[in-house]
């Protein structure tokens, strides 16, 4: 479903800020595939998420990104867009605050399509996206006319999981979705995630600084590090796999790596 | 006081169009005082010309479409700032609307006849009827300028409640949402810097006729105006819907030249001195009226004072607390 060759992304190239973010990476995924990718700040997870829904071109030099064996690597992210969901950390950032529930909703279902002069509610949309909006359990449903902007971050973000979701992306990404929400909500929007991706089999990438939710979520674990992937567990190494191997593995891999930046 | 209104109405189509910059797309755009000339310009060449003065006002709303473009070029393709391509394109526009006006002003009354040299025509635009009836200035036309508007705003309302126009709603809320969604950003703000300037241009076009002439000064200030209706309008009816929003910024347009009509009305007594406002003062007392409209509608919005009876008065609701701290401070 989804193909990364040797992807590398240098930010300021040839100054001195250059900065690799991301060094070679390969990742391949197949359908269904539910991974979730930890790794300390700066490692590059955002960059990879952002490389693979085209807000950030790659650095030139052979890299691809296929998706559903269509080779986006010089689309835009608004052209890869009916491939691709995503969930952003912040939860102002996945919805439209002036508009209403229902008015977002309708540009995540015509996500990627011709936009035309057709009405974007009628009451076929609207049934739907009341129906959509049960699932969450919020009381959203009864409020489709209410501007965005009115609700909660916890709401706002279900919402833009909901939407993401709806469509049937064949990508889902998700970076730090939960990170600003209050543990409870945070929980709350967890367990949507899980629901949504495995009633629809969704193809899923998402980024979490929690280790111990990124090794009960998903079926797959990539833990990045300096622009590189240095682990990834199926999901039989997974379910071996504690918090504190992990860190285990975290701290040996770092020594090998500054043992080796200390020798050369 | 009629022709206050009539101006209203008029200045009501360059409102409309500001909203869609202003307020549906986030930006000032100062295209606006030059595409008005470059639209009511457009017009009254063509019309001087003797061509079907409907024609030409379609023609000043093109041509208010074409201004829009080239701001939207400079922004969406050549990546300069919304507010500074704006600038470049309305300076720009000075010298072009001088070449299609042929000059710097049009009289849209007599025109030599190109038959019978030495002699003239009288130029028939679409106010002439009116006009020679002696209405120019009654009820009726105010009705018939009514009818204009409101099929603006309704298509404007219509159009913004479209996929397409959701679409053009998000790139100005949230474009990297609308990006998100596959909306291609430049497309929506070129579409809508086109459309906004157009209906400028369009109220252009009917403003030198029912003025009968066009000058090529005629433009200057008329973001303000355009700000002034959309700020006051919004403060009295609110946002909450697209048709109040629109509806509000007619309304706006209206108290604008009312309250205009009644300035130039002023007269102040300095001992011997008289001093009387004259229209010369108008740009002076247009910014006054934008700084006040400013004002006004902040504290409106911050005190949720609004006349139009939907309005969001709630702030954000916070998340529900979690549970043990619900139970603290019920115990407290
Ligand atoms: N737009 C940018 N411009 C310049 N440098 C950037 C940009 N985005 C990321 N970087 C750099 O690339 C590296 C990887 O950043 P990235 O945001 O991908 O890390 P991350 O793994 O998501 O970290 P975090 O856990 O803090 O979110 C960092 O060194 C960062 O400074
Ligand atoms: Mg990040």
């Amino acid at each position: 479903m989804l193909e990364l060759k040797g992807i590398s992304k240098t930010f300021f190239p040839n100054t001195v800020n250059e900065r690799r973010a991301l060094k070679d990476v390969s990742l391949s995924l197949p359908e269904g595939d539910f991974v979730t990718v930890i790794g300390s700040n700066g490692a590059g997870k955002s960059t990879l998420l952002n490389i693979i829904a085209g807000s950030l071109p790659i650095d030139s030099g052979g890299g691809s990104v296929v998706i559903a064996g269509k080779d986006v690597t010089k689309l835009p992210d608004y052209r890869r867009a009916s491939l691709i969901s995503r969930v952003f950390q912040d939860p102002q950032a996945g919805t439209s605050p002036h508009l209403t529930i229902e008015q977002n909703m309708s540009l995540a279902l015509t996500r990627g399509q011709h936009r035309g002069l057709g009405p974007g509610i009628g009451k076929a949309r609207r049934d739907y996206f009341r129906k959509e909006l049960t699932v969450l359990g919020l009381g959203l449903e009864d409020r489709l006319r209410t501007r965005v902007g009115m609700l909660s971050g916890g709401q706002r973000q279900a919402l833009s999981l909901l939407m993401a979701a709806f469509t049937h992306p064949k990508i889902l990404l998700l970076d730090e979705h939960t990170a600003a929400l209050d543990p409870q909500r945070a929980e709350l929007v967890t367990t949507l995630t899980e629901k949504v991706v495995g009633e629809q089999g969704l193809t899923a990438l998402m980024v979490t600084h929690n280790m111990s939710q990124a090794l009960r979520v998903g079926n797959r674990l990539v833990m990045m590090h300096e622009g590189q992937i240095i682990l990834d567990l199926d999901e039989e190494q997974k379910r071996y796999t504690s918090v504190a191997d992990l860190m285990d593995q975290f701290a040996q891999v770092k020594g090998q790596l500054s043992d080796r930046t200390l020798l050369t | 006081m009629i022709s206050a209104v009539e101006q209203g109405l008029i200045f009501a189509l360059l409102a409309l169009g500001v909203f869609l910059t202003y307020r549906i797309l986030n930006v000032p755009d100062l295209t606006v005082d030059g595409s008005f000339t470059t639209g009511g310009g457009t017009a009254a060449i063509m019309i001087f010309n003797g061509l079907d003065p409907y024609l030409a006002t379609v023609c000043g709303f093109v041509a208010g479409c074409l201004a829009g473009a080239v701001t939207g070029l400079l922004h969406t393709k050549l990546k300069i700032d919304a507010l500074l391509a704006s600038i470049l394109t309305m300076i720009g526009l000075y010298s072009i609307n001088l070449r299609i006006m042929w000059g710097p002003n049009i009289s849209l009354n007599l025109r030599p006849d190109p038959d019978n040299p030495g002699t003239s025509l009288k130029i028939t635009h679409v106010f002439t009827g009116l006009q020679d009836a002696g209405l120019l200035y009654s009820w009726q036309m105010v009705g018939i300028l009514s009818v204009v508007v409101a099929v603006a705003v309704a298509a404007l309302v219509w159009f913004l409640s479209t996929n397409f126009g959701l679409a053009i709603q998000a790139t100005g809320d949230n474009p990297g949402m609308a990006l998100a969604n596959g909306v291609s950003t430049d497309w929506t703000k070129m579409v809508t810097l086109m459309l906004s300037n157009g209906l400028v241009g369009l109220a252009g076009a009917l403003y030198v006729q029912f003025n009968g002439a066009a000058d090529i000064q005629m433009g200057i200030g008329m973001i303000l105006v355009g700000l002034a209706s959309v700020i006051v309008g919004n403060a009295i009816l609110g946002t909450r819907f697209m048709v109040l929003a629109t509806l509000g910024t007619v309304v706006g347009s209206l108290l604008y030249r009312l309250i205009i009509f009644w300035a130039l009305t002023w007269e102040f007594q300095f001992g011997d001195f008289t001093f009387t406002t004259s229209p010369g003062d108008m740009k002076l007392i247009s910014a006054v009226l934008v700084v006040l409209a400013l004002v006004i509608s902040h504290v409106v919005s911050k005190r949720g004072l609004s006349l139009s009876p939907w309005r969001d008065r709630k702030p954000p609701e916070p998340d529900s607390a979690p549970e043990g701290v619900a139970q603290e401070v019920a115990n407290a």
